[in-house]
């Protein structure tokens, strides 16, 4: 396969070999990173794509000669353009950093310094490495932060960090990289945090200045489609291993690895679409309206929110953060009471406040939320956490909720030795199944399901949804899905709620929402899911200007 | 919200906490079971007597004229006259007064560049035996009784070698370098006091710091260390600094009374103490107020430092 | 149990400082056997005889009574009121804490402003003024001395509880319909206890630093029972003769407040790793 650039390429600028790296954990040096080769031409962009706990970030930041505190590297080599980075002296060391391979973090909120202004934090780099004076490389700042289509691209680098916001602020980090034009970039997940709509943006810029300025770039992500549309080679991580690697059209289109094709069907799952009877209303939100802080101040959350849910199907809310989609959890629930409209169970009106709703309404109407680690205390063996719920509202003791909890376990697919377990010893995947029996223990009609895949990785997310959807088939419970991820929605959602500034800008059945014509917001939005073909960005970008 | 209101909020707790203060004195008196008169003179006391002072107590008159009339003689300067001696509670305090600010000033200024620096010093080399070493010497300060400290320093530097004398025997009239020689001991004792704990509460402020992914960030960027530490981390240090100072020199004000005991410094502490003994209620009260302002105002004092060190509030969006 | 394999763990300091909070509990417990004399008998009615001249083991004190007996008494008494005093104040600031966490609303705001105005002002200065008002005793000084320190649990507690009661735990407990007894018992109490236990190890050196300050100051605890502090303080005046004997109690105050840090920095440590068995 051809690589996307040929200027420069063929020259070698980084070689690892046998990169080892050990983390502290409970009082011995483990390691994280077990061995590793890699390597990157002049020019060239290698993406590094594994899940949490795969060491990518580790050996990004190692290529500049540096680990975390509570890290060290162990052992290897790092050549880069002829200077051995393990052993450089610290002077050798600071000459290469920020000079020549340049680091972009995943949170610019966190890595701009609070007490300087953008523009000179991006000058400090070339003017303390001797490359500029001040006047050029604020000059220089000025050019870099218009090509990256920063509004208002004289004044802005005059501003604080936490006057910036935080696409724009990501934007300017990776502008602060560029400030000596380095042979190399370190990305680390420097999209993760941003909405789709956002990342667009942000992705385009990386793309646009790397290529404008022959820049190599190890780009380190979770997400296999924004990977391709950067990379020209993509190498696969697990437990800090290499599993794969080669060409990023190679790889996409013919994964070697049973992991890499695991990592490629992830997004494939759907759910058959729903008979087309029409099912009874479970629940109706009827014009609902709300606001945080009283009646009196504030801003509206909720606006004019009306919605019916179906027994028996999938509704999913889908907006970016602020939309209200949340909110509209905690309406429904009634820990937000509406100060407008109702929320209708079954035909009967539920009083607002969740306070006075008798038990029997609060065991209908469950919900599962997005951090399954802070959603389950701690401190409750599972057989509490499980248990609670079955003594509660039914009534439950001794062998009979025993009995119970055993069936819920096996519902859910975890062994029965789970019980005895407390939830910090349990990983993220099973800890979100725990939350799910919990809900399930109530017996009730109607789960909320708030983001409960976004905190997973993506493997597991796959297997939370298939779990749920088997449920929903075999217990013909109805969900309200609520996400930002509109591949959940593609894969579960009979219907489709889209959520804008607290108002709903599109609703309908999936097929129609996902078909154009759609309104223009929810084309934006799913325009902006980065799929796995690697000119999808550039295929977007030219329609987008074309438009 | 905003500066101005940040300040007039502490303020006006400080002032209303001075203010609970009095009125709480006053109830006190008040709901005291017999009366103060008579818990004060014992119940053995003649009955002519204890009239006598319940008079002079103004104990006759109701509460709210009392504490009205006592509000208004404090706010002119007049603190009322002592139960124990009959003398002007203001005359009293006067030359005390100064005296421990010039102990508390001459602790303040030997403690705080010396804490700071340990504490620096200290959050820089974190894990090595100098900061291990310091980190254990410090927690030992800590949990040492003041008067402790007091007398270990007597013992080594009056007793076993006769360098400084035992008993801080100032008078108005010494010259300074004499004052400062005859209060060495409680100085260092005092200082003792506040560096380890300021020390160790630097230390936490830097650590603190030099975590954030923008100190990594610069890091990162090539700089060199001594940058890092002026450029990056000292803007965002300098609030929690200054609160751990002021913090420390607040603490440093109740440290004081334990150690002019200790070395019968002749002080407004040991005047407190003494009064409380003899449980000459007005003096106490005056004391008591004095040092509560000035621990306030310090408060005070390091809540508008630590915003004006904050960027984000000092450039808002 | 676990706690104990867990401690078998620990490094030497924590070890070190456990052992001495047990020989300390172990003389405040059986002082009366161990002591060679009563508490306040007196052997030879001369100040501060040597050990060697009265044949005791740190020699007499200023009325002639033995050190080393004082010493033993003094453990009983100061430990025995810091102790009370620190269960006191727990008993008062967790209860208002978590009350006005989970509450919240009006009473939060009352009882935060409360203490708001007791912490503008050194806790010193208040015990001063109420021991001038009252005078001193031991009642009194472990009703006031509570009182003054529950305003620092009470902070604590409050903070801790606001910030499980916004875990979505505590949400998924109200949304079953769990009363507020329930949640603060079984979900909020159980998720607080380790940072609670390790302050009140740092409550209870701040309590008996301060008492015996206090007593040092003659304002603590009255002769003649025996305490460290007031120990001190009638000895003071033999430490310029070159008698170091009155520097025992106040090493005994020390020791024991080292003591109790070691164990509580092994705790904090311990438990700040995300280690959620003890």
């Amino acid at each position: 396969m051809r690589s996307k650039r040929d200027v420069g390429a063929g020259e070698r600028l980084l070689t690892m070999r046998g990169l080892r790296i050990d983390g502290f954990t409970d009082d011995r040096w483990l390691p994280i990173v077990k061995g590793v080769d890699l390597h990157l031409d002049r020019g060239e962009v290698l993406g590094l794509i594994g899940e949490s706990g795969a060491g990518k970030s580790t050996i990004g930041i190692a290529a500049m000669g540096y680990a975390r505190p509570g890290c060290r590297i162990s052992g290897g080599e790092i050549d880069f353009d002829g200077i051995q980075i393990l052993g450089a002296a610290p002077a050798e060391l600071r000459a290469v950093r920020g000079a020549r391979i340049a680091y972009v973090a995943q949170s610019a909120a966190a890595s701009f310094n609070p007490a300087h202004r953008l523009i000179d934090q991006y000058a400090e780099t070339p003017v303390q490495h001797g490359i500029l004076s001040y006047p050029e490389a604020a000059a220089n700042a000025k050019d870099i932060y218009r090509r990256l289509d920063l509004p208002n691209p004289d004044q802005i680098g005059f501003r604080y960090p936490h006057q910036v916001s935080g696409g724009q602020l990501q934007r300017a980090m990776v502008a602060m990289a560029m400030s000596c034009k380095p042979d190399l970039i370190v990305f680390d997940e420097p999209t993760t945090a941003l909405d789709v709509t956002t990342q667009i943006e942000v992705l385009a810029a990386i793309k646009d200045i790397v290529r404008q300025f022959n820049t190599a770039a190890i780009y380190i992500t979770h997400d296999l489609a924004v990977v391709a549309q950067l990379a020209d080679r993509i190498m696969v991580l697990r437990h800090g291993l290499t599993v794969e690697e080669g060409g990023a059209r190679a790889m996409l289109a013919a994964p070697k690895e049973e992991y890499t094709r695991k990592l490629l069907a992830v997004r494939t799952f759907t759910k058959a679409a729903a008979d087309e009877s029409e099912s009874a209303t479970v629940l109706e939100v009827d014009n609902v309206w709300a606001r945080y802080g009283g009646t009196d101040a504030g801003v509206n959350v909720l606006e004019e929110v009306s919605l019916k849910v179906g027994r028996k199907t999938t509704v999913a809310i889908v907006g970016e953060s602020g939309s209200g989609k949340s909110t509209l959890a905690r309406a429904i629930t009634g820990l937000l009471p509406p100060f407008e409209g109702r929320v209708l169970f079954n035909g009967r009106e539920l009083p607002a406040s969740c306070r006075r709703r008798n038990k029997n309404l609060l065991r209908h109407l469950q919900m599962i939320y997005q951090m399954p680690d802070v959603a389950l205390n701690p401190r409750q063996k599972i057989r509490d956490v499980i248990g609670r719920p079955l003594s509660f509202y039914f009534g439950m003791h001794g062998a009979e909720r025993a009995a119970r909890v055993r069936e819920l376990l096996e519902m859910i697919e975890l062994s029965d030795d789970f019980k005895d377990r407390y939830p910090p010893e349990l990983s993220g995947g099973q800890k979100q199944r725990v939350c799910i029996a919990r809900a399930l223990a109530a017996r009730p009609e109607l789960i909320i399901c708030d983001e409960v895949t976004s905190a997973l990785d993506q493997l597991v997310a796959e297997e939370i949804l298939k779990l749920l959807h088997r449920l929903q088939e075999e217990l013909g419970i109805t969900y309200l899905f609520i996400t930002h991820d509109l591949a959940t929605v593609k894969a579960i959602a009979d219907e489709i709620v889209v959520m804008l500034q607290g108002r709903i800008v599109e609703h309908g059945k999936k097929e129609e929402v996902l078909t154009p014509p759609h309104h223009e917001y929810t084309d934006l939005l799913l325009s902006s899911v980065p799929e796995m073909d690697p000119d999808w960005l550039d295929n977007l970008l030219q329609k987008r200007r074309a438009a | 919200m905003g500066l101005l209101q940040l300040v007039a909020k502490r303020l006006g707790f400080g002032l209303l906490a001075l203010f609970v203060i009095t009125v709480l004195i006053s109830l006190g008196v008040e709901v005291l079971p017999g009366d103060l008169a008579q818990s004060i003179l014992g119940q053995s006391a003649a009955p002519d007597t204890v009239a006598a002072l319940r008079r002079e107590l103004g104990l006759d008159r109701p509460l709210h004229v009392r504490y009205g009339e006592w509000l208004f003689n404090f706010l002119q300067g007049d603190m009322g006259t002592s139960l124990a001696n009959k003398r002007e509670i203001s005359e009293l305090i006067g030359q005390r007064l100064l005296d421990t600010l010039f102990l508390a000033v001459a602790a303040a200024v030997v403690a705080v560049p010396l804490a700071l620096a340990l504490g620096v010093l200290a959050a820089l080399y974190r894990e090595t035996l100098f900061d291990k070493t310091i980190s254990m010497v410090t927690l030992g300060f800590i949990s040492l009784p003041e008067f402790l400290i007091g007398y270990i320093l007597v013992a080594l530097f009056a007793v076993q070698v006769n360098w400084f004398p035992a008993i801080s025997n100032i008078t108005p009239d010494m010259p300074f370098l004499s004052q400062l020689y005859a209060s060495a001991l409680p100085v260092a004792a005092l200082t003792f006091v506040v560096v380890a704990h300021m020390m160790r509460m630097t230390r936490a402020a830097i650590v603190n710091l030099m975590q954030s992914p923008f100190i990594e960030m610069a890091q990162l960027k090539g700089i060199a260390a001594a940058r890092i530490i002026v450029h990056h981390a000292l803007p965002n240090a300098l609030s929690p600094i200054i609160n751990v100072i002021v913090l420390n020199l607040a603490y440093l004000v109740v440290g004081v009374v334990v150690i002019e005991v200790v070395f019968v410094y002749p002080g407004l502490g040991q005047l407190m103490v003494d009064s409380v003994r003899v449980r000459d209620l007005p003096v106490v009260q005056a004391c008591v107020l004095i040092f509560g302002a000035t621990y306030i105002l310090l408060n005070l004092t390091a809540d508008i430092l630590s915003i004006i060190g904050n960027p984000r509030l000092r450039h808002p969006k | 149990m676990l706690f104990l394999k867990e401690f078998a763990k620990a490094g030497w300091p924590a070890k070190i400082g456990m052992a001495v909070i047990l020989v300390y509990l172990f003389c405040a417990i059986f002082a009366p056997l161990i002591a060679p004399y009563a508490e306040t008998e007196v052997i030879i009615t001369s100040p501060w005889v040597s050990a060697e001249e009265s044949g005791t083991l740190l020699g007499l004190d200023q009325l002639g009574r033995d050190l080393w007996t004082r010493v033993l008494y003094g453990a009983r008494n100061t430990i025995t009121i810091a102790i009370v005093i620190t269960l006191l104040a727990f008993f008062i600031g967790m209860a208002a804490g978590f009350f006005a966490a989970v509450v919240g609303g009006l009473t939060d705001q009352l009882l935060s402003r409360i203490v708001d105005i007791i912490m503008a002002f050194p806790t010193l200065f208040f015990a001063l003024i109420v021991l001038s008002i009252l005078g001193t005793s031991v009642p009194v000084l472990i009703v006031v001395i509570a009182i003054l320190d529950s305003t620092r649990v009470f902070r604590i507690s409050r903070a801790l509880a606001m910030d499980i009661s916004v875990m979505d735990y505590v949400e998924v407990a109200k949304l079953r319909g769990e009363g507020l007894w329930w949640i603060m018992r079984r979900e909020v109490l159980p998720n607080a206890l380790t940072p609670l236990i390790a302050e009140f190890g740092l409550r209870f050196c701040f309590v008996f630093l301060f008492i015996s300050a206090l007593s040092f100051l003659g304002l603590g605890i009255q002769p003649p029972a025996a305490d460290w502090g007031s120990m001190v303080r009638e000895n003071a005046a033999a430490i310029t003769y070159g008698i170091m004997t009155p520097l025992v109690p106040a090493l005994a105050i020390a020791i024991l407040t080292i003591a109790v840090n070691l164990v509580v920095d092994w705790f904090l440590r311990k438990t700040s790793g995300l280690r959620d068995e003890v």
